[in-house]
């Protein structure tokens, strides 16, 4: 049986173990990420969340999830 | 008669009945955020935009609590320190969901939040040919004021006081200026520290106000966000209605003529 590989990432400042060769969709969906009330950048690029699923995830990527809060 | 009803606040070709925006930080709970909105009367709401929390996925959402087809949120870029912070801020702003009517807030001092006017005249340049709607925090500077009018900006926020601070008013002669220079909505935004600080930016001539701290912070927020609606609408009936002169000596109310 072919053994998982696992590589590490970067989401919101914290390291996260993931599968290798995940799309972007599916680090997102495990998280459970409300997509119609967050904004992504990956490595400070802004993503287009309807191109999600066709992007990969590598290696040390640097994801960044944000939402609206309270604020003045 | 001053109808308020068509004396509508209008930014950036959007029309607003309510003249007070209220900022949504510092509550207690989201509900109580919500229902001082609701109290406040208001239609724009400022919010800040940052990290999901992704280890505490159960946590209220504001969106849960404020429905942003119902109330206009206004993303802020309040703690944004440079123009590179606030830029990326704004741009992942309008990715959350189509915002383009922004509000751009770049500060110069950890300690007096006061606004770095350099970086700020920068990033609403950039803001503005990118398609924004900039609402921009600034001081209370005519010439600044003017510059960012000719950067492109749809609205001019100037501070009464520190943000937080609840000084209320400290430059009455400069907001006026400006409110006679610029044609822009002119917006008090920082610094009111009671309802009646709202009406005196009104009776200067400004369009509207921005209060965050001193709703949030009182002992009765929904009171205060009550008072608040009242004291907006208070001063713009006062500011349309043409205050008499002020003369130093006294001038009776009651006739001379007949006195017994």
């Amino acid at each position: 049986m072919k053994k998982i590989k696992k590589i590490k990432i970067k989401i919101n400042g914290k390291i996260k173990s993931i599968t290798d060769d995940s799309k972007l969709s599916a680090v997102l969906k495990n998280l459970k990420i409300p997509l119609n009330k967050v904004a992504i950048e990956l490595n400070e690029e802004i993503i287009d969340k309807k191109k999600i699923n066709k992007i990969k995830i590598n290696k040390n990527d640097k994801i960044e999830i944000v939402h609206f809060i309270g604020g003045g | 008669m001053v109808n308020l009803k068509k004396d509508s606040l209008i930014i950036a070709n959007k029309k607003f009945n309510s003249r007070l925006i209220v900022g949504t930080g510092k509550y207690k709970s989201m509900s109580e955020c919500a229902k001082a909105i609701k109290l406040s009367g208001a239609e724009i709401v400022t919010v800040a935009v940052r990290r999901v929390n992704i280890t505490d996925k159960n946590k209220p959402l504001l969106m849960d609590y404020v429905d942003p087809k119902k109330i206009t949120y206004l993303p802020n870029t309040a703690g944004c320190f440079n123009s590179k912070e606030a830029l990326r801020t704004l741009r992942l702003a309008r990715e959350i969901g189509g915002w383009k009517l922004v509000k751009l807030e770049v500060l110069g001092d950890k300690k007096n939040l006061f606004p770095d006017m350099i970086e700020t005249l920068k990033s609403t340049e950039v803001l503005a040919k990118e398609g924004f709607k900039v609402m921009v925090y600034c001081n209370d500077d005519p010439l600044m004021a003017k510059r960012l009018e000719n950067s492109g900006a749809d609205a001019i926020m100037p501070l009464a006081a520190p943000i937080g601070s609840g000084l209320g008013i400290q430059n009455k002669i400069n907001i006026h200026i400006i409110r006679k220079q610029t044609k822009l909505p002119l917006i008090i935004d920082a610094g009111l520290g009671q309802a009646s600080d709202a009406t005196i930016a009104m009776e200067l001539g400004c369009d509207g106000v921005l209060v965050n701290t001193a709703i949030a912070k009182a002992k009765k927020p929904f009171e205060m966000a009550l008072a608040f609606k009242n004291a907006v609408i208070a001063g713009r009936q006062s500011y349309k209605s043409g205050r008499i002169n002020k003369s130093l000596m006294g001038n009776p109310s009651s006739p001379t003529r007949g006195i017994i």
